[in-house]
């Protein structure tokens, strides 16, 4: 019994205060579905992506790596609830959709290599080493088509950026959009889900004064 | 080894919309009825409620309320020369799956046709002459009439509980509402819901340049409501989450809230969830059906449940995948254009127009499915089909839905996908865009059709269905005219900018972005036996036990959402069953 009771008081003491959820430093944090060079690349890749400069958060501040190392590691990255029967034709009409045989998880881990490996390549080291100019020409040419990944690949970038993007603006408790900061930035008020009093011409153009709160209820 | 179980009167696939208004109306009987479904059940409490259900990833991107590809989906090829590929996570259209089904994460927009709709073939070519219409497109007549359906719209329009304003009531134009409509017997059961400023600067502006704008008709309450079941809806609060969500607040109509709880009063009615209908199963002599096989995943088995009545109540898509695993109908050959099962598969065709305002505060997160205002003026019914050199029609809207972040991000041109500018421009934009919207219809062709795939399978081992589709030259010369009528319109609002996103010329159909989940024929209702595979009533022709309800019997698509037409002809069908058919079971036509 009370062994019992100190735990309850344990688990109370853990629980996120509205505003200040105890996660661990980005620094501490171990990823599930990385590598330790793989985490350095999302880390750095997304951080290009949405980048800190600049008014609002970035992806680091909002941590969307964290967002997507836990995706990669649940059924999104596993493809669970896909069709991924054979036969493949990964090279088909785009038009035509996805049709790699490849997980997204796997699809990260292989293109992360052959885009570091095009990094080496062609800006003389590893996409996390390179400054952020040469970041920003390298996710360019990615972006672009001009890494001539394999056709299972090929989806890589518009992966990685649908998913740096659902880090930065989901529920937090996915791992990303960190302290709501995706939501403030924009002014989204996040699951607040009742807006009765608000739909009303007398409030036109002025904009919504609350701020967000998550599903857990946490508030900024 | 399979299991046969105790007969029933009556078994229904599939347990949405059309499937729950089969399982109430036939219970009413004192049928013993049995509901399969393949999904898991839901209902308002625990599956959509508060907070937990107000989540965009979770629902409104990975899908949470649809088919999981892994157990359903089909193959897609543009021609019919190409090798079809599977649909391998959804993308253009998204099927539910589960009690409920489509009916819990519609956006609730609820049309009735315009009865010129319903007897296309003879309106064109009544009005146009038949010599207007394509080599290779197959429209048809649906064998029954507005006038005939009008007071089976208007139960299921009571039945769900829709806001709106009526434009012809018995003939007479109602201010307000669409002038443009055919005539209804009374207004809707509630006033039209309030609208956001966004729809409102676009009914102002299209009534300025002498348009019609009336308020869409809304399966969301705008005030509290009981209907004849005895189902209560409270008020819309507007939350923002509707298309690819169940309601948290009891004010969408869906099965869960305008009939379930009542339909699971009748003792005679029971239902099984996790249950897929793999085959109906016909008699010797293919005249009726025995009843149905399904696998029963509890038990890791197959199960012959014998019956009297089948009621085929799944997706369109499903319904047409069984009948043709089945052998209901012959399977439609487009080299021959011979056979019905699969024949005259249709989409939906819709454009846009985005608009930018930076000194306008839209607050775009407050809305419901269906804030929308609505112009008719580019109907079906109103076009010059000869002048203009197209078959169809578009409505032309203006709504709030949601602001939900990671879907619904409108950014003007110029803004990049990422970087600084990305994220300066999500700042910037959010919060500051609105569109004109056209949905419109989509014909039916020769080479457009549905049948099995010959490599892939599902989980059971059956061939997957397959789909051959494009767009036609018809059907984009639609969407450029509304294009021509719309982008006027967003001009003469004065935005900051605005950005176009409709079907050009040799445009192919991408699987890859969300459209409209507005599948429609591929088991079509019809007069001829030779071009459907149901008659009038939604009977098959083959088998006359065999009762198909949905979407799947659209002969083409309409300019409009789907919901209103198929509640319609369900509540149609029943009707014929329970005063017709029961006491005299055999072909109603």
């Amino acid at each position: 019994m009370a062994s019992g009771l100190a735990g309850t008081a344990l688990v109370s003491l853990a629980r996120p205060v509205f505003g200040q959820a105890t996660v661990p430093a980005l620094t501490d944090y171990i990823p599930t579905a990385f590598s330790a060079e793989e985490w350095a690349f999302v880390q750095a890749a997304t951080s290009r992506l949405i980048p800190s400069e600049g008014e609002g958060p970035g992806a680091a501040e909002a941590r969307v790596a964290v967002f997507i190392d836990r995706q990669l590691a649940d059924d999104f990255g596993t493809a669970a609830d896909w069709y991924m029967k054979g036969p493949h034709d990964p090279g088909a009409d785009p038009l035509l959709g996805f049709q790699s045989s490849l997980s997204p998880a796997q699809i990260y881990r292989d293109g992360i290599k052959a885009f570091d490996d095009w990094c080496r390549e062609n800006k003389g080291a590893a996409f996390a080493e390179l400054d952020p100019v040469a970041q920003d020409a390298s996710l360019t040419a990615l972006d672009g088509g001009e890494v001539n990944l394999p056709d299972a690949l090929r989806d890589f970038f518009d992966v990685l950026l649908q998913n740096t993007k659902e880090g930065y603006f989901s529920d937090p408790r996915y791992g990303g959009n960190h302290g709501m900061s995706g939501w403030v930035h924009i002014g989204f008020p996040g699951a607040r889900a009742s807006f009765l009093e608000w739909n009303d011409p007398a409030m036109d153009n002025v904009a919504y004064p609350l701020g967000p709160v998550s599903i857990a209820g946490e508030r900024t | 080894m399979a299991r046969t179980d105790p007969k029933k009167d009556v078994v229904i696939i599939g347990l949405g919309w059309t499937g729950s208004m089969a399982g109430i109306e036939l219970a009413k009987e004192g049928l013993e009825i049995l509901a399969l479904e393949r999904g898991a059940d839901r209902d308002t409490v625990p599956d959509f409620q508060y907070p937990n259900v107000a989540d965009e990833l979770r629902y409104g991107v990975r899908y949470g309320f649809m088919q999981k590809p892994v157990n359903s989906t089909l193959t897609l090829r543009h021609g019919t020369q190409d090798t079809a590929l599977p649909m391998r996570h959804l993308g253009s259209f998204l099927p539910g799956d589960g009690v409920g089904g489509a009916g819990v994460h519609w956006n609730g927009n609820t049309w009735r046709p315009l009865a010129e709709e319903l007897r296309l073939k003879s309106y064109v070519s009544e009005t146009f002459g038949a010599a207007i219409i394509p080599d290779g497109m197959t429209i048809q007549d649906w064998g029954v009439t507005y006038d005939e359906l009008e007071p089976y719209f208007d139960r299921f329009e009571y039945m769900l509980g829709i806001s709106g304003q009526a434009g012809n009531i018995k003939g007479a134009i109602v201010p307000g509402g669409n002038p443009f409509e055919a005539p209804r017997a009374r207004d809707f059961p509630m006033p039209p819901l309030q609208m956001q400023l966004g729809p409102r600067m676009f009914r102002d502006q299209a009534e300025a340049m002498g348009l019609h704008p009336f308020p869409m008709p809304a399966a969301n309450a705008s005030e509290a409501y009981v209907n004849e079941y005895g189902m209560q809806l409270g008020p819309c609060n507007y939350c923002g989450f509707c298309e690819r969500y169940g309601c948290l607040n009891y004010s969408k109509s869906s099965p869960q809230t305008c009939i379930l709880d009542a339909l699971k009063r009748y003792e005679n009615f029971s239902y099984r969830t996790h249950c897929e209908v793999l085959k109906v199963e016909l008699a010797e002599d293919g005249k009726t059906a025995t009843g149905v096989t399904y696998f029963d995943e509890s038990a890791q088995e197959e199960v012959f449940q014998p019956a009297d009545l089948v009621i085929m109540a799944a997706y369109s898509l499903h319904n047409t995948h069984l009948c043709l695993l089945s052998g209901i109908g012959e399977p439609y050959d487009p080299a021959t254009g011979t056979g019905v099962t699969g024949r005259n598969y249709s989409y939906q065709m819709t454009g846009g127009t985005s608009a930018y305002f930076e000194d306008v505060e839209f607050n775009p997160f407050i809305g419901s499915g269906s804030t929308a205002y609505v112009i008719d003026d580019f109907a079906t019914n109103q076009i010059d089909f000869a002048a203009e050199g197209f078959i169809g029609g578009s409505y032309i809207n203006s709504g709030q839905s949601n602001g939900q972040p990671i879907r619904s991000m409108s950014l003007p041109a110029g803004v990049p996908a990422w970087g600084a500018g990305w994220k300066q421009g999500v700042k910037d934009w959010y919060g500051h865009a609105m569109s004109v919207g056209s949905h419109g219809s989509n014909m039916a062709y020769r080479d457009c059709y549905l049948d099995l795939d010959p490599t892939y399978t599902d989980k059971h081992g059956r061939p997957l269905m397959r789909m051959t589709f494009d767009w036609k030259d018809n059907d984009i010369r639609m969407t450029q005219f509304m294009k021509s009528k719309i982008e006027p319109i967003v001009e003469a609002m004065n935005p900051t900018s605005y950005r176009s996103s409709y079907k050009a010329a040799g445009s192919h159909y991408d699987v890859r972005p969300y459209q409209s989940t507005h599948n429609v024929g591929g088991t079509a209702m019809g007069d001829d036996p030779t071009t459907s595979v149901l008659n009038p009533y939604q009977q098959a022709w083959d088998a006359h036990n065999v009762f198909a309800l949905g979407a799947g019997s659209f002969p083409q698509n309409i300019q409009y959402n789907p919901t209103g037409l198929l509640g319609g002809l369900a509540y149609w069908t029943l009707d014929a069953i329970r005063t017709k058919y029961l006491s005299n079971p055999g072909p109603l036509v």
